[in-house]
């Protein structure tokens, strides 16, 4: 039996997708001293906005621009929350996550019936019959894009200095004459919008409808990455190729023979097993940003 | 009656035309407590105004005003005789004014370049080659090399200060407001600063440097503002005044008319351990003759806390004997944190052990500790309370099995227990109150009854009277010396040398995290003390 | 405008920041329901009245309290201490399956030894899904609200997997676990649906609020979620309680599942994976993550969810609205509770006052 090799890579890639533009949506905030725990539902709003304005535009490029609105007014909700009004982080995002799943499966009942028949236009791979290259344009936009921005931001400007500050220490951000309450709120917009334009890849893109179980804890799986990555850029991707990496090699053994008894769910929840164990060895003594879970106000 | 007429020996200022920076009638009211009354003070290019006063005078919340980070219920600021609104430190830095607070406000993982870079920065790519060149020519400007790469939690605390100073430096700064630089340097940094201070005021810079140590800043300073109670007390030139009358107005010695609400009884020794004032401090201590004939209350052997790139508490032993108090003397930062953190049982040391009481502890928890004897008060008072609870509540936390009636907690018996304690100790304040509401001084009281109520073998305290007005640390001092008396030791850490020589039958030196020599008490002076707390220049870099 | 901190909080300020977030929750749903076609002010009479006129909806309102009540109760004993489980999901879940096994493996035992095995083998469950966090909590400092946040769908893919593997319910072929035995029927109440699940979580609730209000363990945990260090340094171990306090929750949450499985279901379904947990979240924090706090949110969530069926029938209103209402009544409560701490103060303080002459 061949190992499809070019297929697994594919695979791993375009599971990495969402993860990576995901995560660093998450990153952002987190440098500021921000958790968004808010990112399960994000993801799920902008997969469902994303579905929803696809079907009703037929425009690609409408739905994804209002996954990504959508995304940013979920960040400004927890901005609203955690930095503005000083929040538990926790709760803030957990409550946000619940508020958007709520919201968008009650949208969804309303205009859609529930039902999940409704399929819209989805984009198409790049590149196809190209192996490891054919994949679908937000692949490109994420690793090629998205990515090296962030990186070339965080390292390279006055904003990811300020960012940088605010989430180490905002005190002397605040001194620096940094308005931490901006930074904050930005990050957090602009991280919503990123994690929402992850969770338009999943309708937009992989499947060309919604699912009411279309996120499953990747949203979870962005913000261990984080932890993973130890707020770095980099090992943030590599983190979401390794978790792509073995999504793909489950879906891969699921169609083998040998292991068509095993349940496939027990293989679904392997990689999640994996970014535990991962988690359970990198994660081991990382330094937080200084600042991390706390609201700043003036003494 | 303007304030600076009040001082003896002073003179009131002449008019002058437009100082650089002028505040007047800046008021700022805390709730019930009037922080600053109506302060007017002025400061000229070129010059050094020295502001002194005790902790709570007022001299921090001026600082503040004038920085942007808190507003003035009343008053304005005018620079170079226009009026301006300071509503953030971005006002401040735009208005030329730098200042470096006693909490370095410094990003840990950040070089020193990046700290540097961060106020005023674009949001767009940053030029880091350009900002290290601004960098080295503002250290020259200083006249002390600061390296531009260093990651600043790496940096010693008196290179941090630099970095500070550079950092207000940087914008066009005209005024550099110097918060306690000195509390937290050694002798060596201390000189370092004034004479940068010196080069800095020659190039034109205004100064306005706080102190309550008055000793420190007659030769610096060219004029002298005191604050007492949110007022300015005296605004005088610094030359040829009188040190004596100055530290009586610090401390509302009873000699001036208004004063008669001041502490009860303001001794000669607390007034000159409050200012710091040289030879003053020199009042004898009862029975100060170690006496290696008692039973030894603690007993530290070879104790180590592991660190990187050195131990930072090594091979430290050290014995208190019952009835004895030994001071530990160090220069914040060099292990006396630690020393307390792993005496107390929240920190595991690597190596060594610690007795209380003649029974082992060292691998004890902090409840069986507490059970040994050990009583503990801290230099973090609101770290040391839980603030979210009652005063009562706190009383008796670290020893709640006592208040139970089967499996539940008596109230009753709390509430006893805490009104004893309140009256014993003359805490002001209800059982049933939140701890937060308390001021600093009656949260000490509330640690010193928790801790002395269980008639400790030995007493571990670290910075007790860090913050508190002169009433208040005559207080813990008197607190100190009756536990010493009935025949417990006291181990106390301090930063405070004059403290130390004051309270301490013998003191020991703690620098880089190992002991470095002992002095009796008799001995003691801050000169011998301060060679010692240098490290005799085995102090790695 | 700025927030500026109040020095003294008067006493009705607490409650009246929870009037003002009720208000507010309305007036924020009021827009989507009038959208979906519903009148605003009938809809909420149907949310929250309409179930309480009728016996059999007080009942239900019960039934869709109780297993509220361990989530609830799980989350707030661990959210108390400063160990932040948001795995209750999966805890819930893991009992649930843990009851399942024992009921599967001994279907003929009699009620007298079956339930109280039963109930035992779901907490075990829970805690056992609990484990892991709370083990690299304490072991290695690792993040729990990840890690616990992870095992959630973990969770729902093994009941999946269970259910559509060697569990398959094997008279009809789908993916529900087989009926339980007679004996693994906890006894319905009032002639209802109401099940003695309910009993149990009332008892813990009393129980936990005993021990949190008057015992020095109570005093202890307080101490411990909410100043670690100063509890610490007062000889609270704040590590060794949040290990156990994790643990506990997980069981709780376990014998949620176990009772919701053996009181209602009486077989494992697909269905149970609900949100139960989460929803405990919501529930223990607008309950102050006080034992009497669960109680009576679990009621108003138990309340709100049956309106929010009712509503479906009677006004097209889909059933999600209720799970809308209670989040934006979460975010606008604890947002309320996070302002009042605040005092807003107009413009720039009261400067420059002239001091001329």
């Amino acid at each position: 039996m061949d190992f499809p090799v070019i297929a697994v890579l594919a695979a791993t890639l375009t599971i990495a997708t969402p993860l990576v533009v995901g995560a660093l949506g998450a990153l952002l905030g987190e440098r500021t001293g921000v958790l968004n725990l808010g990112i399960e539902g994000t993801l799920y709003a902008g997969a469902f906005v994303g579905f929803l304005v696809a079907a009703r535009t037929g425009s690609l490029a409408v739905a994804t621009l209002a996954a990504v609105v959508a995304g940013a007014l979920a960040g400004a909700l927890m901005a609203l929350l955690t930095v503005t009004l000083g929040v538990n982080q926790h709760v803030a995002g957990i409550g946000t996550t619940l508020l958007l799943v709520a919201a968008c499966d009650f949208t969804n009942r309303q205009l859609f019936g529930g039902g999940q028949q409704t399929v819209t236009a989805k984009f198409d791979r790049l590149f196809s019959g190209g192996g490891v290259l054919a994949q679908y344009p937000m692949t490109y936009v994420g690793f090629l894009l998205l990515a090296p921005a962030v990186w070339w931001v965080l390292r390279s400007t006055g904003a990811g200095l300020r960012l940088t500050a605010v989430g180490e220490n905002p005190e002397a951000a605040d001194t620096a004459g940094i308005s931490v309450a901006r930074t904050r709120w930005t990050a957090l917009v602009v991280g919503g919008a990123l994690m929402a334009l992850g969770g338009s890849f999943l309708t937009l893109s992989l499947l060309g409808t919604f699912t009411l179980d279309i996120v499953s804890g990747r949203g979870w799986i962005c913000i261990a990455l984080v932890i993973f990555g130890r707020w770095k850029v980099v090992p943030v991707v590599l983190g979401a190729l390794l978790f792509g990496l073995f999504d793909a090699l489950q879906l891969q053994l699921a169609i083998t023979p040998a292991f068509g008894s095993v349940p496939n769910e027990l293989l679904i929840a392997l990689p999640y097993l994996v970014v535990i164990a991962a988690l359970a060895v990198r994660g081991r003594g990382v330094r937080y940003p200084g600042s991390y879970l706390t609201a700043y106000r003036r003494a | 009656m303007t304030p600076a007429a009040v001082a003896p020996g002073g003179e009131v200022s002449p008019p002058r035309a437009a100082p650089l920076v002028e505040l007047r009638g800046i008021t700022k009211r805390f709730g019930s407590l009037l922080a600053n009354d109506a302060i007017d003070l002025s400061v000229d290019a070129g010059q050094v105004l020295a502001l002194l006063g005790e902790n709570g005078a007022g001299k921090s919340t001026l600082t503040r005003i004038l920085y942007g980070l808190s507003r003035a219920d009343a008053g304005e600021i005018r620079i170079a005789g226009e009026p301006v609104t300071m509503t953030s430190p971005a006002d401040a830095l735009a208005a030329g004014i730098g200042m470096v607070t006693q909490e370095f406000t410094l990003v840990g993982p950040m070089t020193v370049t990046e700290n540097l870079m961060l106020a005023g920065s674009p949001l767009g790519r940053v030029d880091r080659k350009a900002a290290r060149e601004r960098v080295l020519a503002a250290s020259e400007r200083l006249g002390v090399p600061v390296d531009p790469d260093a990651v600043v939690e790496r940096l010693s605390v008196g290179e941090r200060q630099r970095v500070e100073i550079l950092k207000a430096l940087l914008g066009d700064c005209r005024l550099l407001v110097l918060d306690e630089p000195t509390a937290v340097l050694v002798p060596v940094d201390v000189d370092l600063l004034f004479a940068s201070i010196r080069r800095l005021t020659a190039q034109g810079l205004a100064v306005v440097f706080i102190s309550h140590k008055l000793h420190e800043v007659v030769d610096l300073a060219d004029r002298i503002g005191v604050l007492r109670r949110g007022r300015l007390v005296a605004d005088l030139p610094a030359e040829g005044l009188d040190p004596v009358a100055i530290a009586a107005l610090m401390v509302g010695a009873p000699e001036s008319a208004d004063d008669a609400a001041l502490p009860d009884r303001v001794d000669d020794e607390a007034l000159a351990t409050a200012v710091g004032l040289d030879g003053a401090a020199s009042a004898p201590t009862a029975e100060a003759v170690a006496r290696p004939d008692r039973p030894a209350a603690l007993e530290v052997s070879g104790l180590t806390l592991a660190g990187d790139p050195r131990p930072r508490v090594d091979d430290v032993s050290l014995t208190v004997r019952a009835g004895e108090i030994v001071g530990v003397a160090g220069v914040s930062g060099n292990g006396q944190t630690e020393l307390v953190a792993l005496l107390c049982g929240t920190t595991p040391p690597t190596a060594g052990t610690v007795h209380v009481g003649g029974a082992e502890v060292t691998g004890l928890d902090v409840a069986a500790r507490l059970r040994a004897g050990l009583g503990r008060l801290t230099e973090d008072r609101r770290g040391s309370v839980v603030l979210g609870m009652s005063v009562e509540q706190n009383l008796v936390v670290e020893d709640l099995d006592r208040f139970r009636t089967g499996p539940f907690l008596s109230r009753r018996r709390v509430r006893a227990h805490a009104q004893a304690l309140i009256e014993r100790f003359d805490i002001r304040a209800a059982p049933g109150d939140p701890i937060r509401s308390l001021s600093g001084g009656n949260m000490q009281k509330v640690l010193l009854a928790r801790a002395i109520e269980r008639d400790p073998t030995v007493l571990v305290a670290s910075q007790p009277t860090r913050g508190l007005d002169v009433g208040a640390c005559q207080y813990v001092y008197a607190q100190l010396r009756a536990l010493r008396d009935a025949g417990s030791g006291v181990l106390l850490v301090s930063e405070d040398l004059d403290e130390l020589i004051g309270i301490a039958d013998r003191v020991v030196v703690l620098s880089g995290g190992r002991l470095v020599g002992e002095v009796a008490a008799a001995d003691a002076t801050r000169e011998a003390l301060g060679v010692l707390m240098t490290g005799s220049g085995e102090r790695a870099a | 405008m700025r927030f500026v901190l109040r020095s003294r909080e008067p006493r009705w300020l607490a409650p009246a920041a929870v009037g003002l977030a009720v208000l507010a929750t309305l007036a924020l749903t009021a827009g989507p329901i009038r959208l979906a076609g519903a009148a605003p002010v009938s809809a909420f009479e149907r949310y929250v009245v309409t179930p309480l006129t009728t016996g059999n909806g007080i009942a239900e309102v019960l039934l869709a309290a109780t297993p509220l009540l361990f989530t609830g109760l799980a989350v707030a004993v661990a959210f108390r201490v400063g160990y932040y489980n948001i795995g209750a999901e999966g805890q819930f879940l893991a009992g649930a399956m843990a009851t399942t096994a024992v009921a599967l493996a001994l279907p003929d035992l009699p009620a007298g030894a079956a339930l109280p095995l039963a109930l035992v083998g779901g907490a075990l469950g829970g805690a056992a899904w609990a484990f892991l966090p709370a083990f690299l909590r304490r072991r290695a400092g690792i993040d729990e609200v990840v890690t616990t946040l992870l095992l959630n769908p973990v969770a729902v893919l093994l009941l999946q997997g269970l259910l559509n593997g060697p569990w398959r319910n094997p008279d009809t072929g789908f993916p529900d676990s087989a009926t339980f035995g007679e004996g693994f029927r906890l006894p319905a109440l009032f002639g209802s649906r109401v099940h003695a699940g309910l009993l149990v979580g009332l008892v813990l609730v009393a129980v936990t609020a005993v021990v949190l209000r008057a015992t020095p363990l109570g005093v202890r945990l307080r101490a411990a979620g909410q100043s670690p260090a100063a509890a610490e340094f007062s000889g609270v171990p704040v590590g060794l309680l949040q290990w156990r306090s994790a643990l506990v929750s997980g069981g709780l949450a376990g014998l949620g599942g176990a009772s919701q499985v053996l009181g209602v279901q009486h077989q494992l379904t697909g269905s149970l994976a609900a949100g139960y947990g989460y929803t405990g979240v919501v529930v223990a924090t607008l309950g102050g993550l006080s034992a009497v706090g669960v109680l009576a949110v679990a009621l108003l969530l138990g309340d709100v969810q049956v309106g929010a069926q009712g509503a479906s029938i009677a006004l097209q209103l889909p059933s999600q609205m209720g799970g809308v209402l209670t989040s934006v009544l979460l975010l606008t409560v604890v947002a309320a509770l996070s302002v009042r701490h605040f005092r807003l103060v107009r413009g720039t303080p009261r400067t420059p006052r002239p001091v001329e002459g």
